[in-house]
């Protein structure tokens, strides 16, 4: 029985190992070529031993690219900023649109509430391009095609769902009680809203913010079809990036580093809010 | 219920201005409500589109032809090809998922150190945009010197071509969605795992039950909410799929992989013809409204539940 168990856990540990194995080595991979110059990306057999060398992330911040078909300007930092503005821009405003509505849908039951829930959600399921591409057109007459605004706007179709029914679920997890309490006492209802919902639904509201952000980052289609050149964010950037460069590997690597960092860096550090969120309540993390 | 109705659960205690009472839950969701009407008109638009022929190259042919372009597709080879593709992707991209997910919630099952450090680094790839996902993945699968060509060259593969060969090119797409999407079920399936109750496993450890006979008859059954709820989720994802897809090949080599949003994105920017690419997608759209609805009446009863575990 006893040796058993110890032949279980060791096949145990050794396929965690390899599962470990398929899902971190392609990121472990491509952060080693990020530090290689094209020559040593080129070796066959491939080296983990190399002399690691920074130029692709300065090629990249500087802006200035060689290639064999002569010099090339690249934005990538501006695919960087653009990223972080738009990410940012969209989650708070779907913050400032979702949690008051959230806060609406939990309290009253009142049919319009629950028809925009479900409206909103049947959206995050609809194909993206069946909205995105009529938008195109009507993106060029109203001049949003050039501006922040419009894919903000847009990028709602994405955080909206996800604010307002993983929030509901906090909102309708607190006893109204407290709430009633506080009225009684004689407060507003403004002043029992931001004194008393929102700092009990706070964890919601953070896990809900968070995955938000990291969707928003990471989407690709939005900005392909409705972002011009100068507003594209890195998933965009990325691969116009890949078309332009050609064969300057190392750098390709290293844009890919810099792209996916700030979502793996955020989920590792907030992963306790992740698993609640991403499953928007279905489960209990 | 009529719309005005405010049920009193719940409801707050407004003493003074009943209409403010009323009002309240209205004004709090009409920014949403403006912005699922904002939504609301390209869809409209979409839905319209999709019964004209409307080219961009060619604006004076435009004009309302009813059904066409839907009844042009029942004899069209290249839309029964997307319509098999895209089916295709989604069913063995989910299969895949499923079954290395629920393996894997099963080996972190306990809440060791080792099991809980695991499952977090699993976040990574669910984290990575799927878009740049597969450019890390052509990195790799670069015939000059991509690692996996490296590998599988030392396997006798010499000229292995990923996704630039029509053969492999499924697998090789199909490779990067597992990658992405396989930690996504894993964690649904393991909070699945670690919220059941303990007393039907205690018993049966008691009685001696063989484990196959545990896993088939009270792990799998009990599991199997989550088991639907995330395959259902993921293949309303999956046969939307546009990114990897996209990041890849651009539905190559030839029309391979020419999934519907890949086919109608083409079909609208490349060629131009509107009308085409809307009755596509609202084809599309047809099947995944038909699919959400259960996804959504499923979610729905598991929310609840876990909401009344809590």
């Amino acid at each position: 029985m006893e040796r058993h168990s110890i032949l279980e856990r060791a096949i145990r540990t050794v396929l965690i190992v390899l599962v470990l194995v398929f899902f971190l080595f392609p990121i472990f991979w491509i952060l080693l070529m990020s530090f290689q110059t094209n020559d040593q990306i080129l070796r066959i057999p491939p080296s983990i031993v190399f002399a690691p060398t920074l130029d692709n992330y300065f090629t990249l911040i500087t802006g200035k690219l060689q290639t064999t078909a002569g010099n090339l300007d690249v934005a990538f930092l501006k695919n960087l900023g653009n990223s972080l503005l738009l990410s940012t821009g969209s989650v708070i405003l779907s913050l400032i649109l979702g949690v008051p509505a959230a806060y609406a849908f939990a309290r009253f039951k009142f049919r319009l509430g629950e028809n925009i829930a479900f409206t909103l959600l049947s959206f995050r399921f609809a194909p993206p391009l069946l909205v995105l591409l009529p938008l195109s057109l009507y993106f060029k007459q109203l001049g949003l095609t050039d501006s922040y605004f419009g894919l903000i706007w847009i990028y709602q179709l994405i955080c909206l769902p996800l604010i307002l029914w993983i929030v509901r679920g906090y909102f309708e997890d607190v006893s109204p009680d407290i709430e009633h309490a506080y009225r009684v006492a004689g407060h507003s209802w403004w002043t029992t809203f931001r004194k008393i919902a929102i700092p009990l639904a706070r964890p919601g509201i953070a896990a809900a913010g968070l995955l938000a952000f990291i969707f928003a980052w990471n989407n690709f289609v939005f900005a392909l079809i409705l972002a011009s050149a100068d507003k594209q964010p890195v998933t965009v950037g990325a691969l116009a990036f890949v078309t332009a460069s050609g064969i300057q590997y190392g750098q390709i690597a290293a844009a890919i580093v810099l792209s996916v960092m700030p979502t793996l860096l955020l989920a590792l550090y907030a992963q306790r809010y992740l698993v609640e969120g991403l499953s928007l309540g279905a489960v209990k993390g | 219920m009529s719309l005005a109705s405010v049920s009193e659960s719940g409801a707050l205690p407004v003493r003074k201005r009943p209409f403010a009472r009323h009002a309240l839950p209205y004004i709090l969701s009409l920014p949403a409500l403006l912005v699922c009407i904002g939504i609301l008109i390209p869809f409209v638009t979409a839905v319209y589109y999709s019964l004209m022929r409307f080219r961009l190259n060619l604006p004076a042919l435009k004009g309302f032809i009813w059904f066409d372009n839907y009844i042009n597709f029942l004899s069209d080879a290249a839309f029964w090809n997307t319509v098999t593709i895209s089916l295709v992707y989604a069913f063995v991209t989910v299969a895949v998922e499923l079954v290395l997910g629920l393996g894997i919630a099963l080996l972190l099952v306990k809440p060791t150190r080792l099991n809980n450090l695991a499952s977090i680094l699993l976040l990574l790839p669910l984290m990575t945009a799927p878009a740049l996902a597969a450019l890390m993945w052509k990195l790799m699968t670069n015939p000059n010197f991509g690692i996996l060509s490296y590998l599988v060259s030392l396997l006798g593969f010499t000229d292995f071509r990923w996704a630039s060969d029509p053969s492999t090119a499924l697998l090789t797409v199909t490779l990067v969605d597992v990658w992405v999407y396989t930690p996504f079920i894993m964690i649904l399936l393991l909070a699945g795992l670690r919220s059941l109750p303990k007393q039907p496993f205690e018993a049966a450890a008691l009685d001696g039950v063989p484990r196959s006979f545990v896993f088939f008859r009270i792990t799998l059954p009990m599991l199997m909410p989550y088991i639907i709820t995330a395959s259902l989720f993921r293949l309303l994802d999956s046969i939307q799929q546009f990114d990897i897809v996209y990041s890849m090949t651009q539905g190559g080599p030839g029309d391979t992989l020419m999934v519907f949003q890949v086919q109608s994105y083409l079909e609208f920017f490349q060629y131009t013809n509107v009308g085409r690419s809307a009755a596509l997608l609202m084809v599309l759209w047809a099947i995944t409204y038909f699919l959400s609805n259960i996804f959504i009446k499923h979610w729905l009863k598991l929310r609840e539940r876990a909401r009344g575990l809590s």
